[in-house]
């Protein structure tokens, strides 16, 4: 009897030991991107514990729709992890303001990034930044290449080119020549109005003059978006009405539709299910010579929960986070998603080459409704999903619906009254 | 002494387990809604007391109102379309499956039923499928007919979206009013219907006469059902045309309406305190209206002892 315990305790001693010895730190990341799981878990992860033997890092997203809620509940619960995806803007904000994000601006790597791509994360007047700048995305038109070549259209770069292009799509007949709907609303905003808009409110500084309240939404840069919106009624499906994202994925990729107004995240979906060539062309400019402008989102990125008990490992990972070395495996295991980061990123993916090669020949900018101008109700961002989708239905004139984005904006942001 | 009655505990013991659950799920909410109505945020992130102005901005401000009364007239046609359609089709059929000749009726009524007992989600993405002008086959099943040009993507069109919604509830909800009246036309003793035969009472005057004033107390109940269930209603429009109940707020109803203020909805942060407020008045118009129901109506209904 005495011997079984002795040896029972033995064992256990040993076990004791052996976990004192390693002293793994695992440090966990709340995530919305569970379509990136296996990435996280394959490539990623591996590369960053090779190097930092000791640090255990554990990949847990949940559901895109939820995951404000849930992230929100686990923080006030203290349950969060140690490392938290960042929303762009308020979201984030809020969380910083409540204490739950720990300022990172002493971080070495927030050298590497731009003024511009962490905007999205800082404070107002830019003093603090809470979280690593991870990617972005970027907005453009897709097209079927085989549909063009067929048609002998050439990729379009000015309006009077586009609109030839889609009007000759359309004689023909075999496809439809641009695959989006309004049932959704979002698409029209975010990939018609936002896409579009750069070019006519010149990008940053259009963006920012809204901001401190030096242009209207009635201006004729933020009404002519609106007035482009509504000539694509024409070129749209039968029934786009009641067309949605999906259907409109769906339409491209079966090939049935030529021309896709897209964001940069549907080219890894697109090259799974797209049994054709496509390529990518930028918003077209007003006239041949004009500087072009992009919507270059800053999308998603890495924070610090403030409450976190392995702060120094989070660091030593965030650090890694805003390398170069991070921006290639990441920019290279999920196209689509562009790295934020200074130092150019090699990618091997056509498209996703195509789209970050507009980077250099246009200037960047945001999405307009993303940064202040939705924090209060009515909502830009929300009202602007409405408007484009009425705009290109039909049922609002473009100047109606500039009218109505200002009153409400006006109505409680003070630059603006 | 012994005259003194001794205290009933049994009652009290076997209520307690109800009322405690009742209060618990139910009462507390309620009363924690109500009063969540009375208190705003203040910038710095506190609760305030603010008395009824949450009303005031809901019925007040020309933005809240315009949603508030969109959303409550957009209600109100989901009603009328249930009562409308819904209701007596329920009776129509109730009256045909208790027909004694009518053949194969656990058939029909086991199908008509079925929808009723499917998830909201599979109705939605269903009849979304079914409408969809790309690979529906509501167009194709018209152009068989030869009427193509009736087609329309209707869940799209303003003018249509929600009489197409409330529609696709008729059809999932048909099999509730079937199966009251049904239950209610089998509890006609026979000796009633055969005293109306011998008066020469038959067929269509026998529903009209005889049948419908004796189940006209469940078309009363399942008035009120239909009442409450449609102003409570936001599974099928969240799931058909999701939070913004598109296109431009043309089926946005108050289940809807209260979904995006309380929980609010991409970049629009959520408002608990506007979002009770709405909730009140959610429970104020469906309190009303049962009142109405209830000492208006009910009590003139007239009841016959068999």
């Amino acid at each position: 009897m005495t011997t079984r315990t002795l040896r029972i305790a033995l064992l256990t001693s040993t076990l004791l030991a052996g976990a004192a010895q390693a002293q793994d730190v695992t440090l966990t990341i709340e995530s919305w991107r569970n379509d990136d799981l296996t990435i996280w878990q394959d490539t990623i992860i591996p590369a960053f514990e090779a190097q930092n033997p000791g640090i255990k890092v554990v990949f847990a997203p949940s559901a895109p729709a939820e995951y404000n809620a849930v992230l929100n509940s686990k923080l006030d619960a203290g349950s969060a992890g140690d490392l938290i995806t960042c929303r762009p803007f308020d979201a984030s904000l809020e969380l910083y303001n409540k204490g739950k994000l720990a300022d990172l601006t002493p971080l070495a790597a927030m050298a590497n990034f731009s003024p511009v791509a962490k905007s999205a994360w800082q404070t107002d007047d830019g003093a603090a930044t809470f979280c690593v700048p991870m990617a972005s995305v970027i907005h453009g038109f897709i097209y079927n290449a085989d549909a063009f070549a067929q048609l002998g259209i050439e990729v379009p770069r000015t309006e009077a080119e586009f609109f030839a292009a889609l009007d000759k799509i359309k004689a023909d007949g075999t496809y439809i020549p641009m695959a989006m709907g309004t049932n959704d609303q979002w698409e029209a905003a975010t990939m018609g109005y936002n896409n579009i808009g750069p070019n006519y409110w010149k990008g940053e500084e259009g963006r920012l003059a809204l901001i401190k309240g030096e242009q209207k939404l009635t201006d004729p840069q933020w009404v002519a978006p609106f007035t482009q919106l509504a000539k694509w009624k024409d070129y749209l499906g039968d029934g786009f009405e009641a067309q949605t994202y999906p259907d409109s994925q769906n339409l491209f990729t079966l090939g049935r539709a030529a021309i896709y107004p897209a964001g940069s995240w549907e080219i890894s979906g697109f090259n799974a299910q797209a049994q054709f060539k496509m390529g990518a062309f930028p918003p077209p400019v007003a006239a041949e010579g004009d500087t072009c402008y992009i919507s270059d989102h800053t999308d998603i990125a890495l924070g610090l929960n403030a409450a976190s008990p392995n702060a120094e490992q989070a660091k030593v990972f965030l650090e890694w986070v805003g390398s170069p070395e991070f921006a290639t495996l990441y920019a290279n295991a999920l196209p689509g998603f562009f790295s934020l980061n200074s130092t150019p990123v090699e990618m091997a993916d056509p498209l996703a080459q195509e789209f970050v090669s507009w980077r250099d020949k246009c200037q960047s900018t945001i999405r307009s409704t993303y940064q202040i101008l939705s924090r209060g109700t009515p909502n830009l961002e929300n009202e602007t999903w409405n408007a484009s989708a009425n705009v290109i239905k039909g049922t609002e004139t473009p100047e109606a619906a500039a009218e109505r984005l200002q009153a409400g904006l006006a109505s409680w942001y003070a630059p603006q009254q | 002494m012994s005259g003194r009655r001794q205290i009933r505990w049994h009652i009290a013991v076997f209520l307690a387990p109800a009322v405690l659950v009742y209060t618990a799920i139910m009462i507390v909410p309620l009363f924690g809604t109500l009063n969540l109505s009375l208190f705003n945020q203040t910038p710095e992130r506190t609760k305030e007391f603010v008395g009824l102005s949450n009303f005031r901005t809901l019925f007040g401000d020309p933005r809240w109102s315009g949603a508030f009364w969109n959303a409550l007239g957009n209600n109100a046609w989901f009603f009328v379309v249930h009562m409308l359609v819904q209701n007596p089709i329920g009776i129509l059929l109730a009256a045909l499956l208790s027909s004694p000749r009518l053949r194969m009726a656990a058939f029909y009524r086991t199908a008509i039923f079925i929808p009723t007992i499917l998830s909201f989600v599979i109705v939605g993405f269903v009849w979304k499928l079914i409408l969809s002008p790309i690979w529906g086959i509501a167009p194709g099943m018209l152009d068989v007919v030869g009427l193509k040009s009736l087609f329309a993507p209707w869940l799209g069109k303003e003018d249509y979206a929600l009489t197409a919604l409330a529609l696709v509830s008729v059809w999932q909800f048909v099999g509730i009013p079937m199966m009251l009246i049904y239950a209610a036309l089998l509890t006609i003793p026979d000796e009633v219907l055969e005293a109306a035969e011998m008066d020469g009472i038959t067929g269509m005057s026998q529903f009209w006469k005889i049948k419908l004033p004796l189940i006209l107390p469940s078309v009363g109940i399942i008035s009120i059902l239909t009442f409450v269930g449609n102003f409570n209603a936001f599974d099928l429009i969240y799931v058909a045309q999701g939070a913004l109940a598109g296109p431009d707020f043309s089926t946005d109803i108050l289940g809807t309406f209260l979904y995006r203020t309380f929980f609010g909805f991409q970049l629009q942060l959520g408002d608990p305190h506007m979002g009770a407020t709405i909730a009140t008045a959610m429970f104020g118009i469906i309190l009303i209206g049962v009142c109405i129901y209830l000492f208006g109506i009910q009590t003139r209904l007239r009841r016959y002892q068999f």
